[in-house]
């Protein structure tokens, strides 16, 4: 092969190879049609979630569907979700505790305690906001907000600087020690794209929970909104969250 | 006018470096290199691929039509299968595969019904030690249709702490009926109807005179005309636990 030879096929070589590489997802995807449901599409949702405090009973099954659902760590301070008991006393003082870190039942039921006024669950999840403060921060891109309003976190990108977990007012993020990536709820992305509930308001017994799409008019959650006197976690942040909360106490942060 | 032939060459050469910069971006280089939309829509795809653990009520309906009827009559008719049995996706597609627990231990149910003062006014709850202790609950409630449970037929279903005080006692074997008279009306209206206690000392006396003639007669004997004035035993011997208060 003489020096013009060689040019000559340099020359052909690489637009050859480009518009092989070009074509190649191209006829890949014509044999093997992608897995997502054609009929999905995101752009006519906006999913959110409704929590009414006054009907949970702090029974911790949403924590352990949640668990089994999306294969987070068993390990007690993992929590996609998780349950707090507020107990609020005479002298004003709010005592915050994590009830979905216990292990098993007591035995006896809690002694009382004659200084509390009042006292109540409060379920908490990723409130999903429509601008999640962990979103900007995240320097590579890796989490981001779909096109229903869902905030995910991509496993293949995330770097696991934490700069997201730190980032969210509500404690929705942690470090997923298996993937090292942060990891949070995804409000079940994989069972509402396909229709189903969330997996913890699928066991939720009271009802406390209702998951809903705020673009729907007859949506249940459309209606939760409407007749339930509504707040939200740390308002003044305007992250916009759609987790509702109905008759929320002041107290709750 | 014809270009001079320095001027076409050095076109040819830009044309071609713009020529391969644009085959580059364009072509060669992957789009993800450029934008996080790509990767954005394959983690999309990839969290809607991930499996399913829990089937859903309306799955569970399909074969289990006659429990879920019940259920759907009674006050858990919006609980979903899966808040007591698991997570069952792999038995709703392969019967075989995995079979559903059924959790028939206490806990089961105290995770809800068990008493906590922060649960919400009015919601049925229970102290674990006062209601049937080590009974297993579904014994007397049917988890599909939990109505309140038929009227009592031991005195044990309310007085469980007289109960176990009196076994630990040397009255352990008396019938509460040999001490106190029970209305019918007692079990259904507690408070309407109370049982009776011992208004004379001859109730005791059965046993606990020197030679009474009962076969549960006591070797403690006493003396009723001398012993006490005339309270009724009762009012100083706490009969449940007479070693007790001495």
């Amino acid at each position: 092969m003489n020096k013009r030879e060689f040019l000559k096929d340099a020359i052909l070589f690489f637009p050859a190879a480009a518009t092989l590489q070009a074509l190649a997802p191209a006829a890949e995807g014509k044999a093997e049609p992608a897995k997502t449901p054609a009929d999905y599409d995101a752009t006519k949702h906006w999913y959110g979630m409704g929590i009414d405090v006054d009907k949970c009973i702090g029974c911790n099954r949403c924590v352990e569907a949640c668990k089994a659902e999306n294969d987070v760590p068993d390990e007690p301070f993992f929590f996609r979700t998780w349950i707090e008991r507020y107990q609020i006393h005479e002298n004003g003082e709010t005592r915050v505790e994590c009830i979905s870190t216990r292990a098993a039942l007591p035995e006896q039921a809690p002694p009382e305690d004659p200084t509390v006024v009042r006292t109540f669950f409060v379920p908490k999840l990723c409130n999903q906001c429509a601008h999640p403060p962990c979103v900007q921060v995240c320097p590579v891109g890796a989490t981001f907000q779909t096109q229903d309003g869902v905030v995910l976190v991509d496993e293949k990108r995330c770097i696991g600087c934490r700069y997201c977990i730190q980032a969210c007012p509500y404690g929705a993020r942690y470090l997923n020690p298996r993937t090292k990536t942060a990891d949070k709820c995804t409000f079940c992305y994989h069972r509402v794209t396909e229709g189903l509930l969330p997996a913890c308001v699928e066991v939720c017994p009271t009802e406390a929970r209702i998951f809903g799409d705020l673009k729907g008019k007859a949506d249940r959650l459309v209606r939760f909104h409407r007749v339930n006197q509504i707040s939200v976690l740390k308002p003044d942040l305007n992250t916009e969250p759609k987790v509702l909360y109905a008759q929320l106490d002041g107290e709750v942060r | 006018m014809k270009l001079p032939e320095q001027v076409t060459r050095l076109g040819i050469v830009i044309a071609a470096i713009v020529a391969v910069v644009l085959l580059l971006r364009l072509v060669i280089l992957p789009e993800t290199l450029f934008s996080a939309r790509p990767h954005q829509a394959a983690a999309v795809e990839r969290e809607m691929a991930k499996p399913l653990r829990h089937a859903g009520v309306a799955v569970c309906r399909e074969c289990h039509a006659e429990q879920f009827e019940l259920k759907y009559g009674g006050k858990h008719r919006n609980i979903g299968c899966e808040n007591c049995h698991g997570p069952a996706a792999s038995h709703a597609a392969d019967e075989n595969a995995a079979k559903p627990p059924l959790p028939r231990e206490r806990e089961a149910c105290l995770a809800c019904h068990g008493y906590d003062s922060s649960r919400p006014n009015g919601f049925p709850q229970v102290d674990p030690l006062e209601h049937r202790p080590r009974k297993k609950c579904v014994s007397c409630h049917d988890p599909h249709d939990p109505v309140p449970p038929k009227v009592p037929t031991e005195c044990t279903g309310c007085h469980g702490r007289i109960e176990r005080t009196k076994a630990m006692s040397t009255h352990a074997l008396l019938p509460c009926a040999s001490c106190h008279a029970v209305d019918e009306r007692h079990m259904t209206e507690p408070r309407l109807a109370l049982p009776t206690k011992p208004d004379s000392r001859e109730v005791c006396g059965r046993c606990h005179v020197p030679g009474a003639t009962d076969p549960a007669a006591s070797k403690v004997t006493v003396d009723l005309t001398a012993h006490g004035g005339t309270y009724v035993c009762w009012e100083c011997h706490y009969a449940h636990l007479p070693e007790g208060r001495k």
